[in-house]
């Protein structure tokens, strides 16, 4: 399969041997009927005019592609930064649910269930949802409520229910069980707003489509074509997004995943929470729970889009420790004068031990997705840098 | 008559085979054993409590294949091994079917495996003598139930409703209607499962289908920390329960009944 055909429609869910839609019988026809929805919306000019007019009047959009001059200067290499931390509600979480409502009221669809890491997908999912008057029930694990206290306040004040995840390790993995649950009981009336390029068929094609607005803003803007495109991955979606703008030119895609969530790097192929891909897990094929700083990147699994761009060597994969993220966040911050998230702050980590070396020598050109601000992660840093 | 397949969640005790000869002593049909996953999408609370305890003694599909092997000759009914997609494709289906079959475990249930994604499951468990048993949910639209039918083997599994597993006040007034839909596209048993919480609803589903699965209720119990032998009682008055559906209720009556539900 060639690149362009990867980031084509799939046939039958699959991205070579990754994807599919291992869902229990009770959401198959529920997932069946996205796909026609998103289908018929995909090819409607006037979906298309809506979903254009939220991103420009609502969200914020283009957001800014800004040349990190200092880091660049430093480095050697000219770095520039495609800034979805301005997008309206900090990442680039926005893209993918405004167009996940606009689908959802397609379908008649009155509530939207979302699961969150660091609460940036559930803050979105809960702003659609007061935008789009439909309710909104964002299932989060406990450990990540206490992590993301802000972002917990932002949902509710934007009245979406957060219903407190405590089983297994507490983070974005049991969320997702739970979302999935929570569909299944409510799936008549409710839309489950996927937040990352993850999940049972079609989820992870429809979610780097709408964010494929990522990559494709940054490749007009960009006055060169980058050597190298780099991004964090947790479940993909923004790197997905980014490279969907640059798969048919000559740049090396770069995804950084976080050290204790490395599913392309550490993992095997299995089956989670509807999909085939890379997963975290042991011997036994339990799932195994990742250890990151960074909630967003908390997760055993990756997109299966990403798993086969891995697979053929399309995009490459490498890991960055929370250290080494905490770091780059700071470095970032005072030579750019840009708070990023700690999510982001992978990719900046990696473009800072790489620069220089044989694995992004000097004189490159790289363009990197900052998915979001790090407002919500003051409280963690503090603690680290305490 | 009227079958009884009650669930249990495989290594959920030390001595977990002895509520196995109880089920069985009790007048269970088949049993189904939990093949416990770490994130059993499909599950509510209470099989994930149970999920995770027997995970946290050291189960795993080996401990429980070892230990069925040892009571093998005690065991006459047919076993129904239920896990999830990860633990089958960890080693391929072909060796995970193997294996199971090895183990006199006859039947799978993989609730995250639908028909659409079942092709290489469904023929590596039919080379090896195992009935891959396929779930119909109350959404399933018609032309797909008739696949689903007609793929399964075994019996076909009526989840009864939109929901995960787990106790419930009443039988979903979903369950009889499915259970309709079903038999009238298969010669399959049609077993009703999810949310037949006791005595009273197994009589009702039974009246339904061919028969009753009855998992969180039973374990609930053993979690709580009820011995083998109480289990037994516990069976033993869902057996009564899905007898009485036999007594009481002629096939035809049952049939105008579950016609009425529908309309």
């Amino acid at each position: 399969m060639t690149v362009l055909e990867s980031m084509a429609p799939p046939t039958g869910g699959r991205f070579g041997d990754f994807g599919g839609r291992y869902v229990p019988e009770s959401l198959v026809p529920a997932c069946a009927a996205l796909e026609t929805a998103f289908r018929e919306a995909w090819a409607d000019a006037t979906f298309h005019e809506r979903l254009a007019e939220l991103r420009s009047v609502y969200a914020g959009r283009p957001t800014a592609l800004t040349p990190a001059t200092t880091l660049s200067a430093d480095l050697g290499i000219t770095l520039m930064l495609k800034r979805e931390d301005l997008a309206h509600t900090g990442s680039h979480k926005i893209n993918n649910v405004l167009g996940q409502a606009l689908l959802a009221q397609r379908m008649g669809k009155t509530r939207l269930i979302a699961e969150t890491g660091a609460g940036q997908h559930g803050v979105a999912t809960a702003t659609a949802a007061a935008l789009f008057g439909m309710r909104a029930t964002i299932y989060m694990g406990e450990r990540d409520m206490a992590r993301q206290r802000l972002n917990v306040f932002r949902m509710e004040l934007l009245g979406a229910e957060v219903i407190p995840v405590t089983a297994g390790s507490r983070t974005l993995k049991d969320a997702t069980n739970e979302a999935m649950r929570g569909w299944v009981a409510a799936v008549e009336e409710a839309h489950f707003c996927l937040g990352s390029t993850a999940g049972p068929h079609p989820y992870p094609w429809l979610v780097r489509q709408f964010q494929r607005v990522i990559g494709e803003e940054a490749r007009a803007q960009a006055p060169v074509h980058p050597d190298v495109v780099v991004a964090c991955v947790g479940g993909g979606s923004n790197a997905a997004g980014t490279f969907a703008g640059f798969a048919d030119t000559r740049a090396r895609l770069v995804g950084v995943e976080a050290a204790g969530g490395a599913a392309m790097t550490h993992g095997r192929p299995g089956v989670v929470h509807g999909y085939r891909s890379m997963l975290l897990q042991d011997e036994q094929g339990q799932i195994l729970e990742a250890e990151s700083i960074s909630a967003g990147l908390d997760y055993p699994g990756i997109g299966p889009e990403h798993a086969h761009l891995g697979a053929t060597g399309r995009a490459e994969y490498v890991t960055v420790t929370d250290d080494e993220a905490v770091a780059a966040l700071g470095r970032l911050a005072r030579a750019e004068g840009i708070i990023c998230a700690l999510e982001s702050a992978h990719a900046v980590a990696w473009v800072l031990r790489a620069a220089g070396t044989p694995e992004l020598p000097a004189g490159s050109t790289v363009l990197l997705t900052l998915s979001g601000r790090g407002d919500k992660d003051m409280a963690t840093l503090a603690g680290v840098t305490e | 008559m009227k079958r009884l397949y009650p669930y249990l969640t495989g290594g959920i005790t030390e001595d977990w085979t002895d509520y196995l000869l109880a089920y069985q002593e009790a007048g269970a049909d088949a049993i189904e054993i939990g093949l416990p996953f770490s994130d059993p999408m499909l599950d509510g609370t209470t099989i994930q409590r149970a999920s995770d305890r027997s995970l946290r003694r050291g189960t795993t599909v080996d401990t429980i294949l070892a230990d069925l092997a040892a009571v093998r000759d005690r065991i006459s009914v047919p076993l129904f091994a239920m896990t999830y997609a990860n633990l089958v494709f960890r080693d391929g289906p072909a060796v995970f079917c193997r294996r199971l079959a090895e183990a006199g475990v006859s039947g799978l249930i993989v609730p995250d495996v639908p028909v659409d994604e079942a092709d290489g499951l469904s023929a590596a468990a039919e080379a090896a003598g195992v009935d891959l048993v396929l779930l119909a949910a109350p959404v399933t639209p018609p032309e797909r139930l008739a696949e689903i039918a007609a793929r399964s083997r075994g019996f076909v599994y009526a989840v009864s409703v939109l929901g995960t597993t787990g106790e419930r006040d009443e039988l979903a007034g979903t369950a009889a209607p499915l259970a309709a839909r079903i038999k009238a596209v298969t010669d399959l048993p049609v077993l009703i499962g999810f949310g037949i919480s006791g005595p009273e609803q197994a009589t009702a589903a039974a009246r339904a289908g061919d028969g009753v699965v009855v998992a969180s209720a039973l374990m609930r119990r053993v979690l709580d920390g009820a011995t083998p032998g109480e289990l037994l009682d516990d069976v033993a008055a869902l057996r009564a329960a899905v007898d009485q559906a036999d007594q009481e209720v002629p096939a035809d009556h049952a049939h105008a009944e579950v016609s009425g539900d529908r309309g």
